[in-house]
């Protein structure tokens, strides 16, 4: 293991020598309450070693039945993705000794996996990439290794490891694109872009949370350049470890400088798995991939053949939700706007909240002011989600209904969404109980106006010459004397009336 | 016929972790191809209208829905462990030295 820093080559400099090969592997781990050949719990956080069986232990004699919702919930990803689904289709197992492996072979599917050749546009600079999807398989998690002994938990210098089977035998889709040419220098961000894509979409399914922080979506990044207009492509890397979309930008971006380096030195690049480093955002060498590439596949003897029956695809087909690319397409129409706000709002994660926001009886043009405004430089500033903001999307819809209604103004707003996101309860309820509506022509107004006027013998005798706008600093002061509570137009209305008489 | 060779014995012992001596390597390699000769006779009886089968029994689609069964307790499945720490299995440390 090489410990010396790599040395790297600027990125623009890279593209103007070398062209990048892009392929992903993604994997998902499905939300189902049981594991994928047994029937043990899959609930996350459990404490270790809790939900595990003689299946997921692998014990002799313990035989293993496929989970009805994963192959669904396999299938309906292969649909989504405009995949062909097999119809006929068979579990391999995959040989290799590793301790978080309790039956020394991983039940996954080799040459007959449940669906092929689907692909995957992505939007990226304005421009449309399509990736080829090659495979869509299913298989199981692993169990968790905690190294003890070693510096910050690493496997390297530690004395020994625990391990963890709760994990093990929980249902994992693995998605495998065909390898990407062609990107260029947007080759960091069409990978990011796919992943975000296919996150969405198998979000909408509803078949994971695919939380990346929580390990339910990985992504494995092979990278390869070859030289500008050779039509070989180069020697590939294939980097583990990628848990978060910026890192998957990261990671792609990181590898091409690095292999530059080592081709304009003449060297030549290892097929080799790497590792991600979150916190410097660099990949380091991993187990040689020579060793381990030799699993030894042969169908599963335990398991009989998976043999899904046009019907039952159709039924799948027909259940699949409207996915995201269409739902952008229909929303951009309804609410008219224009692609880059779309990108704005879906770039924020706001499109569902506005889009509830909608439905929940707000136009769309104040569903995004709020959500894209106020409500996002408030998650900006407490460093979370919008959707995690202790705001519903009914709640805004009523706000702005207030505000339309007259019963507030924006000022108000701001400060009844305060009262909101304190646990105040919902908008009305903090009007009704801080009294934060605005004032209608009461005693109160009329004195604090009369006050203004009287306070301001300079500028009356100013509007009196003809300067009327001078009366916007006596709307000023009202609006301070009243707390912001007061209706700007009205109070103009009540100065005009009082000082110019008409 | 000889199809399993010393080498192969060693490449297949070492993937499943086995220790071998040089003795049982020759006489498993010699067992082996016995045994590989014994399975080769299906090839002769096969003929090309007769797709290779796995399993023996004509079923497909076998599933179960997707319910929570109870698991074991933990105390029953460390105890068949070697060793355990914090209710974890224990194992020898994963990277020798030489990697």
């Amino acid at each position: 293991m090489t410990s010396t820093a790599d040395r790297l080559v600027e990125f623009d400099e890279v593209l103007t020598r070398y062209e990048p090969v892009i392929g992903l592997e993604t994997h998902v781990e499905l939300g189902t309450a049981s594991k994928m050949f047994c029937g043990c719990a899959t609930t996350f956080g459990a404490e270790p070693n809790t939900h595990t069986c003689p299946v997921c232990l692998g014990m002799p004699g313990s035989l293993p039945v496929a989970n009805a919702a994963a192959i669904e919930a396999t299938i309906k990803i292969g649909l989504a993705l405009g995949c062909r689904i097999a119809n006929w289709s068979r579990f391999a197992r995959k040989n290799y000794f590793y301790p978080d492996i309790p039956k020394g072979f991983q039940t996954s599917q080799y040459d007959e996996p449940l669906c092929v050749a689907g692909h995957l546009d992505v939007e990226v600079d304005g421009t449309t990439h399509r990736v080829e999807i090659e495979r869509v398989h299913l298989e199981e998690d692993t169990g968790k290794n905690l190294h003890v002994g070693g510096a910050t938990g690493r496997i390297h210098g530690a004395d020994h490891s625990l391990i963890d089977f709760n994990r093990a035998g929980i249902p994992l889709v693995e998605i495998v694109t065909r390898p990407v040419p062609g990107a260029g220098r947007l080759a960091p961000e069409v990978a990011r872009a796919y992943v975000t894509e296919l996150r969405e979409i198998v979000q909408a399914l509803g078949v994971s949370d695919v939380r990346m922080e929580q390990g339910s979506l990985r992504c494995d990044v092979n990278i390869s350049l070859n030289p500008v207009g050779d039509l070989e492509w180069g020697t590939r890397t294939e980097t583990k470890n990628v848990n978060s979309l910026r890192s998957v930008e990261r990671a792609v971006r990181f590898e091409m400088r690095r292999q530059a380096a080592v081709l304009d030195s003449g060297g030549r690049i290892v097929q080799e798995t790497r590792h991600f480093h979150e916190d410097t955002g660099t990949t380091s060498s991993g187990r040689s991939k020579e060793e381990a590439t030799d699993y030894r596949y042969f169908p599963e003897p335990d398991l009989v053949p998976l043999a899904p029956d046009a019907d039952w695809i159709e039924k799948l087909r027909a259940e699949l939700p409207e996915l995201p690319a269409a739902r952008r397409t229909r929303l951009q129409q309804e609410w008219g706007i224009s692609g880059t706000e779309m990108t704005w709002l879906a770039n924020a994660g706001a499109l569902g909240l506005v889009e509830q926001t909608v439905a929940a009886g707000a136009s769309p043009g104040d569903a995004r002011k709020w959500w894209l405004g106020d409500l996002a430089r408030r998650a900006n500033e407490a460093g979370t989600e919008l959707g995690e903001l202790a705001v519903t999307p009914a709640q805004v819809a009523e706000l702005v209904r207030l505000v339309n209604e007259g019963t507030i103004n924006d000022g108000l707003a701001r400060q009844v969404l305060d009262g909101v996101l304190a646990g105040q309860g919902d908008p009305a309820q903090v009007v009704e109980a801080q009294g934060l509506a605005v004032m209608g022509e009461s005693d109160e107004l009329v004195a604090a106006v009369e006050a203004a006027i009287a306070g301001a013998p300079d500028v009356i005798a100013k509007v009196k010459a003809g300067k009327v706008q001078a009366l916007g600093a006596l709307v000023g002061a009202v609006m301070k004397t009243t707390r912001g509570k007061a209706d700007a137009p009205t109070v103009k209305r009540m100065l005009e009336e009082r000082v110019l008489g008409s | 016929m000889s199809s399993i060779s010393r080498e192969d014995v060693a490449h297949l012992a070492r993937l499943s972790r086995l220790a071998v001596t040089d003795e049982e390597l020759d006489r498993f390699a010699g067992q082996l191809d016995q045994v590989l000769a014994a399975v080769a006779r299906v090839g002769e009886a096969a003929v090309a209208d007769v797709p290779p089968m796995t399993h023996a029994v004509p079923l497909t689609n076998v599933l179960r829905p997707d319910e929570v069964t109870p698991s074991l307790s933990r105390d029953v499945v460390l105890a068949g462990a070697p060793a355990a720490e914090d209710g974890r299995i224990r194992v020898p440390r994963i990277l020798g030295d030489a990697e």
